[in-house]
């Protein structure tokens, strides 16, 4: 039996985070099929059937999944499920909408947010923002899986996989797409960056202007605190943490954050860590491999200058 | 319009956690609990959408042993209408939830469910997709607005990088994100009130369903500790650090 992943694309390419699940998929050691949803795959298709352990792509392309629906894609899901013995995804809004729906469909779990997947079914996921890694074993017959992508290296290129076409189920009647607004960003993605700076709400209004220079001289991305976002500083969708978006780029600069718990599981992976903060017991040095105590009025553009040099 | 609210007895979120001795899992005797935070926040956006009049009663349902009568109260304290617990010892896992919930939902009729996105504790966040599944409806997930308007939900969601809206015909499950409302706070008095309101018990073993555990949890444990590393006196200091470390 085969893997299935739902694959997610903006029409031209993969997501990275498909990437990282088709690794992730490679330890049940059978055939990774990559599910393209969509209104025209022909483009995103030529790119998916190029990543390495890819053997087939499926392409189900239909005008109602120009946009698709948590109810569309599911009934794709359930369509194909008997074929497979695991369907995997990332961990991320696309996925995490849909195949919870695909799973209560097919009366079987779904295991959320794995960082390691062992044999005989057992997975470890984290819990409690990431406090507690909870071993757990699935005995169903059908392993509905969401991937943590910080955990999985993004499969490269080298494959040449063959694409198949499936016709679309009808669409749903239950819901409609309206619209839909992107933060337009010149910055790398914030969940795949290799730099990430990230500030707290003591940045309050000065926000993008302190930490917008060191993240276009980095060309990082910029994230944020819960408190940062709450108080209106910084948008929803940067915010990074256990509730927010998952990060470890090479390199995370913490300007401003004294350390939540909640913020530490969105960011402990990171590769090196660097910590600005005026308050030397801040709970964030104990993680971080760079700790400078001072003023981050002071020290981010000394850092962005030095940087120029 | 009635509206349903599923909401879970977790631990605080301020509290550290503790592994039991066995690894068998989390040690939560003697510790704070509360309502969930997402959930709270469905709770508000209930009151809010009844306080606009586009809701008309609020029922409140959460699942577990009797203790969790305490988030029931809290809802009660917020200004929820009605509160239902249905008990049960045994341990509850995202699929059985939503079988629960589907009952409670065939027998109260809602025209809205609404849930947090996820819970705090086990961080799985699929009981409202699921729900929504089990019931033949519409699903808005992580929703940061929503709105009634000719019998749709419309559904602002936060997604990577932006949003998205969709319209969802009623009736419909519309789970919360952080930014759809936040929660009022809770007077004394109207905590001391909700002491005494009734509050509606159904066993869950007379629902129906099945909702044994469908994964075997076979150990806990703490993840690797990141060891601190050092603090520089200096942003050049710092940059020749990162340097060395080959990131810059």
């Amino acid at each position: 039996m085969s893997i299935l992943i739902l694959a997610e694309h903006d029409g031209q390419q993969l997501k990275q985070s498909t990437r990282q699940a088709v690794t992730a998929a490679q330890a049940w050691n059978a055939p990774v099929h990559l599910l393209l949803l969509g209104g025209d795959t022909a483009a995103v298709a030529a790119d998916a059937a190029r990543v390495a352990g890819v053997a087939q792509v499926i392409r189900v392309d239909a005008a109602h999944l120009e946009h698709p629906l948590a109810e569309d894609i599911a009934s794709v899901l359930v369509a194909l499920a008997g074929d497979y013995q695991a369907i995997v995804g990332a961990h991320t809004a696309f996925v995490k909408n849909a195949l919870p729906r695909a799973a209560a469909l097919l009366d079987v779990a779904l295991i959320a947010d794995v960082i390691e997947i062992k044999g005989n079914n057992s997975y470890v996921r984290p819990i409690y923002a990431g406090n507690v890694l909870a071993s757990v074993t699935n005995a169903a017959g059908l392993q509905l899986v969401t991937i943590r992508t910080t955990a999985f290296d993004a499969a490269g290129n080298g494959g040449s996989a063959a694409v198949t076409t499936l016709a679309a189920p009808a669409a749903g009647t239950l819901s409609r797409w309206v619209a839909e607004t992107r933060n337009v960003s010149d910055r790398p993605e914030l969940a795949t960056a290799r730099v990430v700076i990230s500030g707290g709400r003591s940045l309050g209004e000065r926000f993008e202007s302190v930490l917008g220079p060191l993240a276009q001289q980095l060309n990082g991305a910029l994230g944020a605190t819960r408190a940062a976002v709450d108080a209106g500083f910084a948008p929803n969708d940067i915010q990074v943490g256990q509730t927010g978006t998952v990060v470890a780029p090479e390199l995370y600069i913490a300007a401003g954050i004294s350390g939540a718990a909640q913020h530490l599981a969105g960011m402990k992976d990171s590769k090196v860590i660097v910590a600005i903060n005026h308050d030397p017991d801040a709970a964030i040095f104990q993680v971080a491999d760079f700790g400078i105590v001072a003023d981050l009025f002071d020290a981010v553009p000394q850092l962005t200058a030095a940087l120029k040099q | 319009m009635k509206a349903l609210v599923a909401v879970k007895r977790v631990v605080d979120h301020n509290v550290r956690v503790r592994i039991k001795a066995d690894g068998s899992g989390v040690d939560t005797a003697g510790v704070k609990m509360s309502i969930n935070p997402f959930d709270e926040i469905a709770v508000e956006e209930a009151l809010r959408l009844k306080e606009r009049g586009l809701v008309s009663e609020i029922v409140a349902v959460t699942l577990g042993e009797a203790t969790s009568q305490d988030v029931l109260r809290h809802a009660l304290a917020m200004g929820v209408d009605r509160v239902i617990l249905v008990e049960t010892a045994t341990e509850l896992q995202p699929l059985g939830v939503a079988k629960l919930l589907k009952a409670v939902a065939e027998r109260e009729a809602p025209q809205l469910v609404l849930l947090g996105k996820q819970a705090i504790d086990d961080d799985a966040g699929q009981v409202g997709q699921m729900l929504a599944a089990l019931l033949g409806t519409a699903q808005g997930t992580f929703a940061s607005k929503i709105d009634i308007e000719n019998g749709e939900a419309i559904v602002v969601r936060e997604v990577e990088g932006g949003t998205e809206t969709v319209a969802l015909k009623l009736p419909a499950v519309i789970t919360a994100d952080l930014r759809l409302a936040e929660p009022r706070f809770v007077k004394l008095p109207n905590l001391m009130m909700a002491k005494k309101k009734p509050i509606e018990t159904l066993a869950a073993d007379s629902l129906g369903v099945d909702f044994a555990p469908r994964v075997a949890r076979t150990a806990a444990a703490e993840p690797p500790v990141r060891a601190a590393g050092i603090k520089v006196g200096s942003v050049a200091e710092l940059v020749q650090k990162l340097r060395e470390a080959k990131v810059i």
